[in-house]
């Protein structure tokens, strides 16, 4: 999942992933945020993210967001 | 006659007193607890302070208590300012500077704010509500004194004070409601941050009809189904929202499983251009709503023309401008400054109009620069805004904007001027020189920086002390040396072209 860390540290290269929890729900990450990495990962992984799973919960950690992917892969 | 715009809230509070006039996610109040809460600061503000047409600064976040704090400055007859705290330290220092506060209101929950604040809830806990104060101070007020300033981004590095007064406020709410006719007690779905002037559409048409504004918790534009729900569980009727908010709805084909907002009745989008793809996508769903685009610069009072989105737009068309609002003059000028009357010739567009704001806060130089005497008028004082958009007449004289004159961008629903980065960033000592530009088709701010090695999260890890988020650029590209061009100067013309090339 180093794709994953890759991803993300270009999207927010301020944030320490792998270190930080609760990112959407502490407002580390916003809106925007999510959005781009939703499209990140549906087009680097070749997966289509369904909207029901655009929740906080799944995008609050790395590791959420690993689990997420593995859903649909 | 109404000359302020507590004369509709006035109203409000004596045909509906009961009616819930604001809610968010924890609270609501009706009109009379609103007016009377609104009443009670002014009384504060007024006995401590006992000055008119002053900027109070107000610390807000996503509730009704930033509502009602701005209205309570206005009872005390001065302007409201709104703070974002969440802002770097810097910026909101520049902002301080400008303005010079009487006092700053918090109407948040924190505590540890870095400059000194008076909370909302400590002044209404024992605030009592004085009436002849707060009537001599309405015997002393005009329509054209401000009533709210909100801030921009600054090409030199400064943000500028875009200030409005209360005429012009009147003057939209009376637009809108003789273009969209909003119903008795019609529900608005707040999602603009208040200090967007996005949020101001909310606030004065609901109490133009009455209505309701139903602030919409931000995590929802995390979690777009959730949103749909919420806005169906508050029984919203009209957005007035940034094209980005709906874009979030449209992008991750909402829809496609969740299909309920059977009270939706018009949508309002603004802010930058609706991509045709995202519109055809709610407009697919809702086929009864309304949808309108709405056009126009903070400078304006939010928007000066709207379009009524009619048919079914091919994904590479443009959605016009529109034509301008009732009492609002809009056109093109050439570069001698020559008014432009045929169609399809590009020029910048200008307004003219009681929806002009008094100009930029303590800033005379770029007010003067911006607002200037309408060509070929010399026989009275006239004005007009120039907004630095390019656009033309389309074949049924509809506005359709094309670009920028200037190094102004719209990014992720925010103004944004590139200057302002670049200030930043060339204040950072390890870096030589930087310039940004913006690829439009990918949506990222691509800075150019000169420097001997990558130092990409360094840079940023700078930026985030001076700029908001949304104004840090996405993309790092190191050069030994920045090319330049005759003038001497870097030449970001050839470092666009580069890379959009490279980025095919």
């Amino acid at each position: 999942m180093d794709e994953l860390l890759e991803l993300l540290e270009e999207i927010r290269p301020d944030i320490d992933f792998e270190n930080t929890d609760l990112l959407v729900d502490g407002n580390v990450l916003d809106s925007f945020d999510v959005i781009s990495i939703v499209e990140e990962i549906n087009s680097r992984f070749g997966i289509s993210l369904d909207v029901a799973d655009i929740v906080p919960e799944n995008f609050n950690s790395l590791e959420a967001m690993e689990k997420l992917i593995k859903k649909y892969t | 006659m109404k000359n302020n715009v507590l004369c509709y809230l006035e109203e409000c509070a004596v045909s509906h007193p009961e009616r819930i006039a604001l809610g968010d996610e924890f609270q609501s109040v009706t009109y009379r607890e609103y007016q009377e809460n609104a009443q009670k600061i002014g009384t504060f503000l007024a006995k401590q302070y006992g000055v008119i047409n002053r900027p109070v600064a107000v610390v807000i976040d996503r509730n009704i208590t930033s509502i009602y704090t701005f209205l309570g400055v206005v009872y005390s007859g001065n302007m409201y300012v709104p703070l974002d705290a969440g802002m770097p330290r810097e910026r909101i220092g520049l902002m301080l500077d400008t303005l010079k506060p009487i006092a700053i209101l918090n109407a948040t929950d924190l505590d540890d704010l870095p400059f000194e604040s008076i909370k909302t809830k400590e002044i209404l806990k024992d605030g009592t509500v004085d009436l002849p104060v707060l009537e001599r101070i309405r015997m002393n007020v005009l329509d054209t004194d401000p009533l709210y300033a909100i801030f921009t981004s600054g090409s030199t590095g400064v943000p500028k004070g875009v200030s409005v007064s209360h005429k012009s406020v009147i003057d939209l709410i009376e637009a809108f409601q003789d273009a969209f006719a909003f119903e008795d007690g019609c529900v608005f779905g707040n999602q603009a941050p208040f200090d967007f002037d996005v949020s101001v559409k909310d606030i004065y048409n609901a109490l133009f009809c009455a209505g309701t504004v139903s602030v919409i918790p931000k995590r929802m534009f995390t979690a777009p189904a959730k949103l749909i729900e919420y806005l169906c569980l508050e029984k919203i009727q009209v957005l007035i929202w940034a094209v980005s908010a709906l874009r979030i709805v449209a992008d991750f084909h909402t829809f496609d499983s969740i299909k309920m907002l059977p009270d939706l009745k018009k949508v309002f989008f603004s802010g930058e251009v609706m991509p045709v793809k995202s519109l055809n996508y709610w407009r697919e769903f809702f086929p009864n709503t309304e949808f309108v685009n709405l056009y126009g610069p903070t400078e304006i009072t939010c928007n000066c023309s709207y379009y009524v989105v009619d048919k079914k737009f091919a994904p590479d068309e443009k959605i016009p401008a529109g034509k301008p609002f009732i009492n609002t003059r809009m056109f093109l000028l050439n570069e001698k400054n020559e008014i432009i009357t045929d169609k399809n010739t590009i020029g910048e567009i200008c307004v003219a109009g009681s929806c002009l704001s008094l100009g930029y806060w303590n800033n005379k130089e770029k007010t003067e620069e911006c607002f200037v005497p309408v060509p070929g008028i010399s026989e009275y004082p006239s004005r007009m805004y120039k907004t630095g958009d390019l656009g033309f007449y389309d074949e049924e004289m509809n506005f359709v904007f094309v670009s920028r004159k200037d190094y102004q961008i719209k990014h992720m629903g925010h103004r944004i001027e590139l200057g302002e980065i670049e200030v930043s960033l060339n204040a950072i000592s390890f870096i030589g020189a930087a310039v940004c530009i913006y690829d439009d088709i990918k949506e990222k701010i691509v800075c150019f920086y000169q420097a001997e090695e990558d130092c990409k999260k360094e840079i940023v890890k700078e930026l985030s002390g001076k700029l908001p988020k949304y104004m840090w650029p996405n993309v790092y590209e190191r050069r030994e040396v920045l090319p330049l061009n005759k003038n001497g100067k870097i030449d970001r013309v050839k470092l666009k072209k580069d890379w959009c090339e490279g980025n095919g």
